[in-house]
């Protein structure tokens, strides 16, 4: 692809190497963030219904953020990073020295398209690289919209955008990137690290999976099913960390699905379909898929849909049988499922029977209870007593685990996994008498005695 | 059921029992397998020397010290290592506890190498271990006698339900590769590092890939050649050129060609003796295939030193090429034997084109005296480790990531990056159900006003200094003081 060839050679030339050129660039992302932010509300507001403060709440705040701190701590970030030394380097220097990997190719979704494409942009910005930017074609406006704006604050030669669908993504993959950086299903996961595969590139996936939330009966459940109903019911449901399903003991079925009620009336009004900001479905296929997944159950709140406009209610339905299609794939919706366990170690078998998800949320005020539920489980990430707050947090890796995903990113982490650690050691040709017991002939009892000593007592 | 299948399920399940999570029992196994390498110094000895023609002192040297000391800094450090590790807090999370929670993955596949199969094979297990995993052991088939004794000795000395050992060749591999890892530690070549990959992708699998590539060795002529040429033949040859961090070429100007060749025939022979076929710290090429391989590389260029062979005992002499051109067969392929081609470049400039118009190495050497050489070559080229002035020895430095990059790999290990590699670490936040009114802002329905907020706490935070956060903190507690106070929370 021509674009690509434009795109490596931008990156040969050298000009993303000093650091300058890198905080150009990020200030003038910086820039089109604040001056675009009604476009880009508009564009959200016709893609997915997002309300106009969902979206700088959700997702160009945090990519400000993102860009500060890239900002502030670009010059620690790509410093050799000096290491521990042995008794053999004492009078070495050794470090490791963070570099770009090259050509970035970066896939994004369709739910938070702003973040999504973004905040790995902003990674790949700071760690030196060029990167090829694909925005998921379901958010049409907002991928025409970062065509149109992108090229006109950054570097258009080195983070070029490419608008398309799948046929363009699978000639994109034919290419031979530096690193591709996928946010999406664990189907195309697969197909995305197979095709890299073929060159020896490294991924990151950002995949999703049933994330679940345990309510313990003894902690305050008003406030954990204020808490989560905003996590499940923001974007539609359409959060890859919403809490997809609520796991609790039956005698407070009830009460959670009383509070869910009452909150939604206090969020949403008595007709979510007439508040400004209640979202809508992507397109008719998620829609119908959705709308599919409860065929046979009856919700005990919400239900309703209107297909012309890709609305579905905010739903709950309880008592859902384990094995019901409900709970075999990610909803990717506002649609919330209630599972009644027998105490926390139900909850935890039911858990781990399951693929590794993304997130995990328990709600719980026995500190020895959340220890247990956190060390016996695992998945991406953990939020206790809150949802989804730990992908607020730059300071912890995002990401996730077996099914959910491959490697993390946010503040310094998206910086380092798009570099390549380089080990570093320069010596000089001098003190060779330290050298020689490694060189043959041995004389075998000295040699053995001087090695052994030295790499036994090497790290200090 | 094939009896890949069978171990694979075993080893998971033995994971699921718990037994691997307490550090006691991971520091009892490591120990264990230290014991090995001291209990059975001679049968590895004698398996390696069957295989490799290396001498008892060059196995020590070379791999069972080195995973000893593995051992010992992983037994010291474990406790740290598997600690929960706190982070930043930004001032929503002031109250709250934020940490990295290393985890165990899971059921490791570590397919070893056969030239330096204890510590290729071996190094990543202790990881694995370290970290809490299970792990399922494939040594390298071509290295016969020592995949049998790993085969022999490691269920003698750890658990052999979590950490199998499973011989076999290309369909036993390929069997274990259908099976479903938590990650999949490859070390060996591109071609099937590519194929690793693909397989992992179908059940999304994690990789470490440690491959290879022509590591390239730059030799300014301002250096101490003596002892530049020194280290490079050690380098070079140790192992029979068998490394796969070995210097694959020389790239130097002309005007020194003549005197680095000399300086390598003077130390080879005082290495090898004036006949290496006779000294016992000389190795011997792996096996026919590969014997015949290296041979053909020789066939397009100037032998300037060595050359001399004898295929029934796979033998090959320290050899030195001289003018080689970029299009030799020998420049084609990683040479992985004792062949050591010297190209002649106009200088500094044209060695990092040279370079830079390959692979990105897994090691790229300079000899200089002159710093800016030495950051100048850093600088304007890739590799997965740098060295200047010596060959190596990067890798037994615990505290440097090992791995490649580009066609030489993905991933890194050796002491802690072995643990944090096989590890899954996962971000905890902790809060509390306390301080619900601070969260209004970013409830429906949504007011300007509550924007406002979530601006000024989120962004402002970022660059406020002690007492800018001590005072943001002591509004956010006159915010949660008003909410409690208003019994209802309103927006």
């Amino acid at each position: 692809m021509q674009v690509f060839q434009r795109t490596r050679e931008a990156f040969l030339s050298g000009r993303t190497r000093p650091l300058e050129f890198r905080l150009q660039q990020l200030h003038a992302l910086q820039k089109m963030i604040t001056e675009k932010e009604t476009e880009i509300s508009t564009a959200l507001k016709q893609d997915i219904n997002r309300s106009q403060y969902d979206t700088p709440l959700l997702e160009l705040i945090g990519i400000e953020n993102e860009i500060k701190l890239a900002i502030e701590k670009l010059s620690d970030w790509a410093a050799p990073r000096p290491v521990e030394k042995n008794l053999l380097t004492i009078s070495d220097e050794v470090y490791v020295q963070p570099e770009p990997l090259g050509v970035v190719l970066i896939i994004g979704a369709w739910n938070y398209p702003w973040s999504l494409t973004l905040q790995p942009l902003v990674g790949a910005i700071a760690a030196g690289n060029a990167a090829v930017v694909k925005p998921s074609e379901l958010s049409e406006c907002s991928s025409l919209l970062l065509r149109a704006l992108l090229p006109r604050y950054v570097d258009k030669d080195l983070y070029p955008v490419v608008a398309g669908g799948v046929q363009e993504t699978q000639e994109l993959l034919r290419l031979r990137f530096d690193h591709v950086f996928y946010t999406g299903s664990s189907r195309v996961g697969k197909l995305v690290m197979e095709a890299a595969a073929h060159h020896l590139t490294p991924v990151t996936l950002e995949l999703g999976g049933k994330s679940p939330c345990y309510i313990d009966k003894n902690s305050d459940v008003r406030i954990a099913c204020r808490r989560v109903t905003w996590g499940k019911f923001v974007n539609c449901g359409q959060t890859c960390i919403a809490p997809d399903y609520i796991l609790c003991e039956p005698c407070i079925q009830g009460q959670v699905v009383e509070c869910i009620r009452q909150t939604l009336l206090e969020f949403y009004g008595a007709d979510p379909k007439c508040s400004p900001d209640y979202g809508r479905i992507i397109n008719q296929r998620h829609f119908n898929r959705i709308l599919s997944l409860m065929e046979g159950y009856t919700p005990v709140v919400g239900g309703q849909s209107d297909s012309s406009q890709c609305y579905i209610a905010p739903t709950v339905l309880k008592d859902v049988p384990p094995h019901s299609r409900l709970m075999q794939e990610e909803i990717f919706g506002p649609v919330l499922p209630i599972v009644t366990v027998s105490d926390m170690d139900d909850a935890i078998s039911f858990i781990n029977e399951r693929e590794k998800p993304l997130a995990l949320y328990v709600f719980c005020s026995d500190k020895k209870a959340i220890k247990r539920m956190i060390e016996e489980t695992t998945s991406g990430g953990v939020t206790v007593n809150d949802v989804m707050m730990h992908y607020t947090l730059s300071s912890l890796p995002f990401g996730g685990v077996g099914q959910s995903g491959v490697g993390c990113y946010h503040g310094k982490h998206t910086f380092d996994r798009l570099s390549h650690h380089r080990a570093c050691l320069v010596r000089s040709l001098n003190m060779e008498s330290v050298n020689l017991a490694r060189y043959p002939p041995q004389d075998r009892r000295m040699s053995l005695h001087v090695t052994h000593t030295l790499l036994l007592h090497t790290d200090t | 059921m094939s009896r890949e299948q069978q171990l694979v399920a075993q080893a998971r399940k033995a994971f699921e029992s718990g037994r691997s999570r307490p550090l006691e029992y991971r520091i009892y196994q490591l120990k264990n397998l230290k014991r090995l390498f001291t209990e059975r110094q001679k049968e590895i000895a004698d398996a390696i020397n069957k295989d490799l023609n290396r001498s008892e002192v060059g196995t020590q040297m070379f791999e069972t010290l080195g995973l000893e000391g593995e051992i010992n800094l992983i037994i010291r450090k474990l406790k740290e290592w598997a600690a929960p590790r706190p982070v930043e807090k930004n001032l929503m999370t002031l109250s709250d506890t934020v940490y990295i929670q290393p985890e165990p993955l899971g059921v490791v596949l570590i397919i070893g190498a056969w030239n330096y199969p204890w510590a290729v094979t071996i190094q990543p297990l202790i990881g694995a271990i370290a970290a809490g995993n299970a792990a399922v052991v494939k040594p390298s088939e071509v290295c016969v006698h020592t995949a049998k004794v790993m085969e022999n000795l490691l269920p003698l000395y750890i658990d052999k339900e979590l950490y199998p050992v499973v011989t076999g060749g290309v369909p036993e591999t390929q069997e274990l590769l259908r099976q479903r890892f938590d990650h999949i530690f490859y070390t060996g070549n591109s071609t099937v590092g590519k194929i690793i990959m693909e397989a992992a992708a179908k059940h999304l699998t994690p990789v470490t890939l440690e491959l290879g590539g022509k590591s390239p060795c730059y030799i300014d002529k301002t250096c101490d050649l003596s002892i530049a040429c020194r280290r490079i033949a050690w380098g070079k040859y140790t192992n029979c050129g068998q490394t796969c961090i070995a210097p694959d070429y020389i790239l130097c100007e002309p005007s020194i060609q003549d005197r680095v060749i000399e300086e390598v025939k003077k130390s080879i022979k005082g290495f090898y003796t004036a006949d290496p076929k006779t000294c016992p710290d000389y190795g011997r090429i792996i096996n026919q295939r590969h014997f015949k391989r290296i041979l053909t590389l020789l066939e397009d260029s100037t032998v300037a030193a060595g050359g001399e062979n004898d295929e029934s005992g796979c033998y090959i002499a320290p050899t030195v090429l001289r003018d080689v051109k970029p299009e030799a067969k020998v420049m084609q392929e990683e040479i992985f034997g004792p062949l050591l081609p010297i190209l002649p470049i106009s200088g500094l400039d044209e060695a990092i084109k040279f370079i830079n118009k390959g692979e990105k190495p897994l090691a790229l050497y300079v000899f200089s005296s002159d710093e800016k050489v030495i950051n100048r070559m850093r600088d304007e080229t890739s590799s997965g480790g740098f060295l200047a002035n010596d060959c190596l020895v990067h890798f037994s430095i615990s505290s440097l990531p090992f791995g490649g990059v580009g066609n030489s790999g993905m991933g890194c290990y050796h002491g802690k990056f072995s643990f944090d590699q096989l590890s899954h670490l996962r971000g905890c936040l902790v809060k509390k159900l306390k301080m619900e009114g601070v969260n209004n802002m970013r409830y429906p329905p949504h007011t300007p006003k509550k924007l406002g907020w979530a601006r000024f706490f989120i962004l402002k935070t970022a660059d406020l200094g002690w007492v800018g956060r001590m005072m943001l903190l002591a509004v956010l507690a006159a915010v949660y003081i008003r909410s409690t106070f208003h019994t209802n929370l309103e927006p």
